[in-house]
């Protein structure tokens, strides 16, 4: 890709986010390395565009190799130290390790690739200024620069979860690169496996006391859109956690907390978001009421389903019932309960169907499916052929309950009655026969068998 | 009863008097109303408990084999129109025999389905029998049990049919009923269904079919034929009352092909293990 700057050359950029140029041209006082090869090179200024990202400017490296090997050669050590150069001298050697066996080589192309790429080795180890260096060198300090991230790290439950936060996720610390970069570990569609190194893991699961939810997010519609579709618009992880600053989902500050979920779905999903917020349990939420249902309660948090899942629909009745006890026993008792149970016939009435899923009204707010003036309308979604009389179906009628129906309630009465009654006098008229039959048989046979004796 | 006579008359020709005598019971129409009745019945039951005892497990279990609530109710549906068209047709015979033909035995006397003072006498004497306090009642055409087992079916299909279908079409039948009445079609079609087969599978099983006399089968339903003993165990006072007409030889009938009664034994013996299995199924959800 060639770029004009703007001193009017044609310079070579590597790749699209990270630009290469033929020195800086702003601020740089010289013009460029090729008149001053040995004033500047290897110099590496950090410099930023009107996009706001990070450029490099490096001097043609690989041109200069040679002559540099030549320099090291001649030169005296020990020696100041300048840049990427001098350490990958030794670095560069994939086989290098530390006392401790762990590799301390690093690939300097793919360096120069990161967004650390214009950094110099010692801006991060800072200890290392001078050829030799000490055996021991200390951590790398990413708060040396990104103090307001590790102040956010510091408050999260990553707090203590390794000596080394930034890395667990960013992945090698030589190799990182922008977000919007398919490289990057923190990439959209690299998000979740990036997690799933811990939370995808039983025994560190286990350890903290969490749930492995990895493998449900992935089954999810979040996880089937990302990993399947590719889709980078779907939910990741950190779009509902956060990244650095990822609270327990039981600190009121946290964007999981039960009394934010609401707003935290509602980022994306802002339509259903305000109908919730019109219904009563939008209403109740936030007039404190902290059990009032939100997003998560009946369509779960990581194993979300497709709304018109068997699966999901069957599991989300008896959710509404563990609030309200009454209604679900009503429901219980009637033909759509039945249906319900059964499955293979998901359009049977349940709950939602009647009285709106994300903005439930009471029946006296006209607005309600549940409305009086509304029924003939929502029973004939499923009932085409539904009048003012067939709406007056009672589809919480409570059979035990005398006050609120009482014709259903006498026959309920009279039907078990009759059962009981039938039943009790054929099983003891039944009893006895064949209690008496089964004398006669043996008197009979003992008579019988006297005779033949 | 005339229609015996007529069977009697066409059966092929009687075995040589030697040895036992055979006698028509049940003439071919009867057995085949019998045999739509029980297998339109398992199947109503088959379908219809799942959806009775629609959260437990084997309800669950098996909706999930047949294709789910889709499936079940299709051949709840199915079970259903077979079983009102052959009470149709019952009800249609009765009436043509009855009114029409003017046919004497169907609404009244010794022959009929309709109780009368005897069936009272009966019943009270079978219990002082039962308790060793009298001597065995001698037993018409049609026994007290029999004829209670015939109205109960009788009065469960119109009950069980009348709700079933004031549900399989209730915006129709909304136009007619009270707003409750939808709600107690399901009441009533449940707590009535589940009387059927309670009684079915444990009364009527044990007074037909597994009672010491019959054990383990009746097979008279099925072949239409019983031999002489046990019609005259069974029913003396038919017997006595054949003889004292000279009626008795109308109702003579040959003794029943192996292959039939190999057929009716699979057949009955299938029903019975269906029945007792249904009859398991609907104790343990009742009371487990």
């Amino acid at each position: 890709m060639l770029t004009e700057k703007e001193d009017g050359r044609m310079v070579e950029a590597a790749t699209e986010s990270v630009h290469w140029t033929t020195g800086p041209v702003r601020q740089n006082p010289y013009s460029g390395h090729a008149n001053s090869p040995l004033q500047s090179a290897p110099a590496l200024y950090l410099i930023n565009d009107r996009r706001n990202k990070v450029s490099l400017c490096y001097s043609g490296l690989r041109s200069l190799l040679p002559a540099f090997l030549v320099c090291l050669l001649v030169c005296s050590v020990p020696a100041h130290l300048h840049g990427q150069t001098d350490c990958l001298a030794c670095h560069a050697d994939k086989s290098m390790q530390n006392e401790a066996g762990h590799s301390i080589a690093v690939d300097g192309q793919a360096f120069e690739a990161s967004i650390h790429g214009s950094l110099k080795c010692s801006d991060c180890h800072a200890d290392v200024k001078d050829y030799p260096h000490p055996e021991h060198i200390a951590p790398v300090q990413c708060k040396a620069c990104h103090a307001d991230l590790e102040s956010e790290i510091v408050g999260s439950v990553h707090a203590h979860a390794s000596p080394q936060p930034c890395t667990s996720c960013h992945g090698d610390a030589h190799a990182i690169f922008p977000k919007a970069d398919s490289r990057s570990a923190v990439y959209p569609l690299n998000i979740a496996r990036t997690c799933g190194n811990c939370h995808g893991n039983d025994g560190i699961a286990k350890k903290h006391g969490l749930q492995n939810v990895s493998r449900s997010y992935v089954d999810s519609i979040h996880g089937m859109a990302l990993v399947q579709d590719g889709l980078l618009v779907a939910a990741n992880c950190t779009s509902c956690h956060g990244s650095h600053h990822i609270l327990s989902h039981k600190d009121p500050q946290s964007a999981t907390f039960r009394t934010n979920v609401p707003a935290t779905c509602g980022s994306c999903h802002a339509g259903i978001a305000e109908k919730y917020a019109a219904g009563v349990h939008g209403k109740a939420l936030v007039h404190g009421q902290a059990s009032a249902p939100v997003c998560t309660d009946c369509h779960t948090t990581h194993s979300i389903r497709k709304p018109n899942d068997a699966e999901f629909q069957m599991h989300t009745a008896p959710f509404c019932g563990s609030c309200h006890k009454a209604q679900f026993s009503t429901y219980h008792d009637t033909f759509h309960s039945q249906l319900s149970s059964l499955g293979g016939y998901v359009e049977t009435a349940r709950c939602w169907d009647c009285h709106g899923a994300h903005d439930v009204m009471p029946a006296s707010d006209p607005k309600s499916p549940i409305a009086p003036a509304n029924l003939v309308t929502t029973c004939s979604k499923c009932h085409a052929a539904a009048n003012p009389q067939f709406v007056k179906y009672q589809p919480h009628a409570n059979a035990h309950d005398f006050k609120r129906s009482p014709a259903l309630f006498l026959v309920r009465l009279f039907m078990n009655l009759l059962l009981i009654s039938v039943l009790t006098f054929f099983a003891i008229h039944t009893l006895l026969w064949v209690i008496r039959s089964r004398y006669e048989q043996i008197k009979r046979r003992s008579a019988k068998g006297g005779e033949d004796a | 009863m005339p229609e015996l006579e007529q069977a009697a008359g066409t059966s092929r020709v009687q075995s040589a008097a030697q040895g036992e005598r055979y006698f028509q019971r049940f003439t071919r129409p009867q057995r085949v109303l019998h045999a739509v009745l029980f297998t339109t019945f398992l199947g109503l039951a088959a379908t219809g408990l799942p959806l009775r005892f629609s959260s437990t497990p084997w309800a669950i279990h098996f909706a999930q084999q047949v294709g789910g609530f889709g499936a079940i109710l299709f051949f709840h549906k199915l079970n259903a129109v077979v079983l009102t068209l052959a009470f149709l047709v019952h009800v249609k015979e009765v009436i043509k025999r009855g009114l029409i033909h003017r046919e004497k035995g169907i609404f009244w006397g010794p022959t009929s389905m309709v109780a009368n003072w005897k069936d009272v006498k009966d019943l009270f004497g079978h219990f002082r029998w039962f308790l060793g306090l009298g001597p065995r009642p001698q037993f018409e055409r049609y026994a007290y049990w029999e004829k209670f087992d015939y109205w109960a079916v009788f009065w469960g299909m119109v009950v069980i049919g009348f709700s079933g279908y004031a549900m399989w079409f209730a915006p129709f039948f909304a136009r007619f009923l009270p707003g409750w009445a939808l709600n107690a079609a399901l009441v009533v079609h449940g707590e009535e269904g589940l009387l059927a087969i309670l009684f079915i599978f444990s009364i009527h099983f044990v007074n037909t079919h597994l009672r010491p006399e019959s054990f383990p089968m009746d097979m008279v339903i099925f072949t239409g034929i019983e031999s002489e003993e046990e019609f005259k165990i069974k029913r003396a006072h038919e017997y006595d009352r054949l003889v004292a007409e000279g009626k008795l030889q109308t109702r003579v009938g040959v003794a029943p092909e192996p292959w039939l009664i190999k057929f009716s034994r699979t057949v009955g013996f299938t029903a019975i293990a269906i029945g007792l299995v249904l009859l398991v199924l609907t104790l343990s959800a009742m009371f487990l």
